[in-house]
């Protein structure tokens, strides 16, 4: 067992070296290079103007006043925009992640929508002219929030599959004898990573540059190629680093054409930076979501039935649904099951990924009732769990290829010392404090989607691995040339990894925490490849030069194409395509045709304080126990373990995007105001790599750990807050306010 | 931000004389002066003020408005000093706990280190309406306009001094103790020097919200004066969502001093919960003479908060306002003081 604060655990069984991340120091000392820096070129500013109403039309627009000021180029609104193609949504063979097109029209259909763009010679000239525009507006009453009169609320029959169904709930229900039932909600969060959006577009002999932060480089060049109405070999998108990414830099959003249809048409570079305030509008966020969760168990805690109904906010125009039943269906027992997605459709901007989009927001209701259930049945949560862990789905008996559930928990407990807990409410105190403690499960299906790279092996015994994959701070560039220099026999120094250019070999989204084992498995794939060239076996630091000497060459390269288990070869060249959407996955959380589950799981134990008399919330100190197959890397796994943990909770107890309910707008969209939390906020987290192994999951045994870290831990902080005090707080975030009431 | 001419000037008299236009208020006029800049450059990029000319005054070379002095009077403290040296001041520190702990708990320490106590006093409202040019109503902004904070979104809005115009809440922790502590300001017109008390700076909104101070446009402070002390038995709390960097969501300065258990002298002033630094002149008028006991501190809390008016989101700052009194109350009787 490895506990503490060790920034570089030392490896346990099926782990690799914890090696510093090879790009860190240069990211520390700031000589790493971002989109919005990319030299050169001089480029045009553009600075775009967004709407002051979330729902209505914009009556007239005088933009004479901004194109009066010197240094101002050109001011674009829905009368003169560049020209652009529209294309369908990601989820429907398209690439736009929000499929609503500013500036074609005098509609508007979601607060800070984009009215007009400014191109200037400089930023300050762009920004400041965008402030002289007048803009008149015939404004309705949106709806904006999930209670708002005026919402529509669909079921689509699409989502059907994904609602899971077990037995005869209503009957099983009623003859339950312990039940507990309970309303929860998420608020809506924007990912906020320092790193601002932006786009950087230019143009020369018909072959378009982009350099914009994306977590899907492939996706972002065929998407604008689409949009320019050009070839997709004529985009090209260059974007090495990522300062955080988090789901936001996901799938093209509508800037993009905007800018290079701009630069285009004035045949000059064009930049654009998106203002903090503008990135809670022009990007995908995480929507709100609302649960009545019902479960009902025998008195020795074994559970009979769970029902599950949820209403997701959502954009008029676009679906993301999340419909997360996969995930919590495979967590315990064997109950009779019944569930039920609602899409709320309002005028707000389109949803999408943020970190553990699906997990986050269905396991802390799923999580919170199973600790209201223990409390009913007045037994310990983690027996609760025990007597629920499970070896197979609960839908469809299919087995997991894995599953460290209750190790997890084991090892957590004994570290964080949850033997020591007194399971009265209320009944722990130090001085004015009361102390509580929490725990919950984390669980993370592992995903693979479909990846090539080339590795080419040199004579002198360095390597390269090439991948169209990004890097947004998670630790890919370390963690493949570690997949590489393992598999090659050499020296990680030796193994350079070059991604974010769309014009490497394809990769698919960094998303749903699959990059490592899929990217990873088509570089293990390549260097299989390499080793059949010199007889299956890789010549070592003897041999080598013979060896290349007898091919006559000086270096060899090879391509890997990962294809997920029960996927055909036709996923290729939807990656290459950059259609990449679940249609091409191999998703862990589904079980079709005799498929085993495949998940990565955990347990998080939280200690809260509250003031007996103010009510502030403060988190000493968390503890986090995790198994998810191999860790290529357990510096930087425990990092992202961590960062889940530190997420998790400062969405349990700060982060949500505050609506102004009457005009629909976002009202604390800075980071003063937008609180998330800070060092003084997260004294103590000790993170714990339970060894696990799972050979059948991938070649490389790995599962995903991006997102695991914060699954479960908003619903441990609000089992703590129960435990110190006594109060359910069923809605995120538990601010004073209601500790208060 | 829109274009503006830039000037620094090397003495007080000459600041005063570029600053000393006509406008309606103080914080309206088209010279402004910056110290640290970081209210009021931040605003000037969000478009909300849009001086022609800024005054940077850092540069003044008198030493008495860089330099704080204890003397006869009480504690000088130049309004040039930056937040970060007050607090870090071992003197002060012993001596008025709560104008440092105050410092302390303010902004980060990037800001303190940039900002001095003459922006300070004077940083403006936290209202989000007030801060994005896109909302047609703030009469703060636009007097006239309505104000789109009373259906709005206000939970961090004030529930003590507000008017039907006006809810915004005065967000600094330094001058809460400042007007428990009865201080005075220092400041240079163009007709000479003339002193106000601390109390008189900020002004309720009543019907003309923009009008925040009783400053005359182009006035300078020069110094703040704290009388008597050393208050020793004095501290700062603070309540806020997160642990650092965040305004607060009530606070309470407090200064005491004891016989045995009865209070021989009370001060508090308040925080986070009023559109001025406020001073609970109810609450101590109930407290001076009285045994300092958890009950006794409700009541005058309860009492102070007598004629609070809640919104939609805010309700919570009494119940807030009312235990964070009473919590520094109880802390300060707790507290172990140097002799
Ligand atoms: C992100 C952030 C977080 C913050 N958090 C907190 C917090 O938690 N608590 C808190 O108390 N504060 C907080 N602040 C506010 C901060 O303390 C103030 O911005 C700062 O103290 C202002 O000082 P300055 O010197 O930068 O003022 P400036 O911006 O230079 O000036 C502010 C105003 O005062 C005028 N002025 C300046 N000096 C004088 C003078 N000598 N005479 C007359 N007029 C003058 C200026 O013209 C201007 O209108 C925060 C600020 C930011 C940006
Ligand atoms: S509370 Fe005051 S500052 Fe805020 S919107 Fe209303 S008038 Fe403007």
């Amino acid at each position: 067992m490895s506990v503490g604060n060790t920034a570089a655990p030392a490896p346990l069984a099926n782990m690799g070296e914890p090696i510093r991340r090879s790009e860190s120091v240069a990211k520390v000392t700031g000589r790493l290079v971002y989109a919005a820096d990319a030299p050169g070129q001089s480029p045009l500013q553009a600075y775009f103007l967004t709407s002051a109403i979330a729902r209505g039309r914009v009556l007239s627009i005088d933009a004479a006043p901004a194109e009066a000021l010197d240094g101002v180029v050109k001011v674009y609104t829905h009368l003169n925009a560049p020209r652009r193609i529209a294309t369908p949504y990601t989820q429907k063979g398209g690439y736009a992640s929000d499929t609503n097109m500013p500036l074609t029209g005098p509609e508007i259909h979601h607060d800070g929508q984009i009215i007009a763009m400014v191109i200037a010679e400089t930023y300050e000239i762009a920004r400041d002219a965008s402030h002289r525009i007048v803009t008149r507006y015939d404004a309705t009453t949106p709806a904006a929030t999930i209670d708002s009169p005026g919402v529509d609320i669909l079921h689509p029959d699409a989502l059907a599959e994904k609602e899971k169904k077990a037995g005869d709930f209503a009957a099983a229900l009623a003859a339950a004898p312990v039940k507990v039932e309970g309303v929860y909600s998420t608020p809506a969060q924007h990912q906020n990573a320092i790193e601002l959006y932006s786009t950087t577009a230019s143009w020369s002999a018909g072959e378009l540059t982009i350099h914009e932060p994306s977590q899907f480089v492939v996706e972002l060049a065929n998407g604008a190629a689409a949009m320019m109405g050009i070839d997709p070999s004529k985009v090209h998108v260059v974007n090495p680093y990522m300062g955080g990414a988090f789901g936001g830099k996901g799938f093209m959003t509508q800037r993009t054409a905007l800018v290079a249809g701009a630069a285009r048409e004035l045949a000059r570079p064009v930049r654009n930076v998106v203002t903090r305030d503008q990135g809670f509008t022009l990007a995908t966020y995480r929507s709100e979501t609302k649960h009545h969760v019902r479960l009902a168990a025998d008195h020795d805690g074994r559970l009979l039935a769970y029902g599950h109904e949820s209403w997701e906010m959502q954009s008029r125009h676009d679906d993301y649904p999340l419909a997360g039943f996969g995930v919590t269906t495979a967590m315990y027992g064997k109950p009779a099951i019944l569930t039920r997605v609602n899409l709320v459709k309002a005028d707000r901007q389109t949803s999408g990924f943020m970190r553990a989009p699906v997990e986050m927001p269905y396991m802390y209701p799923l999580e919170s009732a199973m600790d209201e259930l223990a409390f009913a049945l007045d037994m310990d949560p983690i027996e609760l769990r025990r007597v629920n862990d499970i070896r197979e789905s609960p839908i469809d008996g299919a087995r997991f290829t894995s599953r460290s559930l209750m190790r997890c928990y084991d090892e957590a407990a004994a570290s964080f010392g949850w033997s020591k807990r007194d399971p009265t409410p209320g009944s722990m105190r130090e001085g004015d404090w009361l102390i509580g403690y929490g725990c919950a499960t984390a669980g993370y299906p592992t995903h693979m989607a479909p990846a090539t790279a080339r590795v080419t092996l040199s004579a002198d015994g360095s390597a390269r691995v090439e991948v169209a994959g990004h890097d947004s701070g998670q630790g890919t560039y370390t963690a493949l040339g570690q997949v590489a220099a393992r598999e090659l026999g050499i020296d990680p120094e030796r193994v350079h990894v070059a991604m974010g250019d769309s014009r490497l070999p394809a990769a698919p989204a960094s998303s749903n925490s699959l990059a490592t084992a899929s990217i990873g498995s088509a570089v293990k794939l390549a260097i299989d490849k390499l080793r059949s060239r010199f007889g299956n076996a890789l010549p070592d630091d003897r041999d080598r030069s013979a060896a290349f000497a007898r091919l006559g060459v000086s270096e060899i390269g090879d391509l890997g194409e990962f294809l997920p288990p029960g996927t055909n070869p036709e996923v290729l060249g939807m990656l290459r395509k950059g259609q990449v959407p679940f249609a091409n996955q191999a998703r862990g959380d589904e079980s079709k045709n005799g498929k085993p589950l495949m998940f990565a799981f955990g347990a998080e134990f939280v200690e809260v304080r509250i003031h007996r008399l103010t009510r502030e919330i403060r988190v000493p100190r968390m503890t986090g126990a995790f198994a998810a197959g191999r860790i290529v890397n357990p510096r930087t796994a425990r990092s992202q373990l961590m960062g889940g943990m530190i997420w998790g909770m400062s969405s349990a107890l700060l982060e949500a995007t505050e609506i102004d309910e009457k005009r629909g707008r976002y009202v604390n969209d800075s980071l003063g105001e937008y609180l998330m939390a800070v060092n003084a906020d997260v004294p103590r987290v000790d993170v714990i790599m339970v060894p696990e192994e799972d050979p059948e999951v991938n070649p490389l045994g790995v599962k995903g750990i991006g997102e695991l870290g914060i699954v479960g831990t908003a619903a441990a902080v609000a089992n703590a807050v129960h435990h110190a005090t006594g109060k359910r707080i069923r809605d995120l975030p538990i601010v004073m306010d209601k500790l208060l009431a | 931000m829109r274009p503006f001419a830039y000037e620094r000037p090397t003495d007080a008299a000459t600041a005063v004389a570029l600053a000393s236009v006509p406008a309606s208020a103080h914080v309206t006029a088209p010279v402004q002066y910056k110290g640290g800049g970081t209210t009021l450059i931040d605003l000037m990029k969000l478009d909300v003020m849009q001086p022609t000319t800024v005054v940077d005054i850092t540069a003044i070379d008198d030493e008495a408005m860089h330099r704080i002095v204890p003397s006869d009077e009480g504690l000088r403290i130049g309004s040039l000093v930056t937040m970060a040296k007050l607090h870090a001041d071992p003197s002060v520190v012993r001596d008025y706990p709560l104008l440092t702990e105050s410092l302390w708990q303010a902004a980060s320490q990037q800001l303190r280190n940039m900002a001095r106590l003459g922006g300070n006093v004077l940083q403006r409202t936290r209202c989000l309406y007030f801060r994005d040019t896109s909302y047609d109503q703030c009469n703060k902004r636009v007097p006239g306009s309505g104000c789109a904070a009373l259906d709005g979104s206000n939970r961090g809005h004030a529930v003590l001094g507000t008017s039907d115009q006006c809810i915004a809440l005065y967000p600094g922790d330094w001058a809460p103790a400042l007007v428990a502590l009865d201080a005075r300001v220092e400041v240079l017109g163009r007709t000479g020097k003339r002193l106000i008390a601390f109390a008189d700076l900020h002004r309720l909104p009543g019907t003309t919200p923009h009008i925040e101070t009783s400053l005359s446009p182009g006035e300078l402070i020069t110094a703040f004066i704290v009388p008597g002390g050393p208050r020793r038995r004095s501290l700062y709390r603070k309540i806020r969502d997160r642990e650092s960097y965040a305004f607060a969501n009530a606070s309470a300065a407090v200064a005491i001093e004891l016989d045995g258990r009865t209070l021989r002298d009370v001060r508090i002033g308040l925080g986070g919960v009023a559109t001025i630094p406020w001073r609970a002149h109810r609450a101590e008028g109930m407290l001076r003479g009285q045994e300092l006991t958890e009950a006794n501190a409700r009541a005058a809390a309860e009492a102070e908060f007598g004629d609070a008016r809640t919104r939609e989101h805010n309700g919570y700052k009494v119940v807030l306002g009312k235990a964070t009194m009473v919590r520094a109350l109880l802390d300060a009787q707790a507290m172990e003081v140097p002799r």
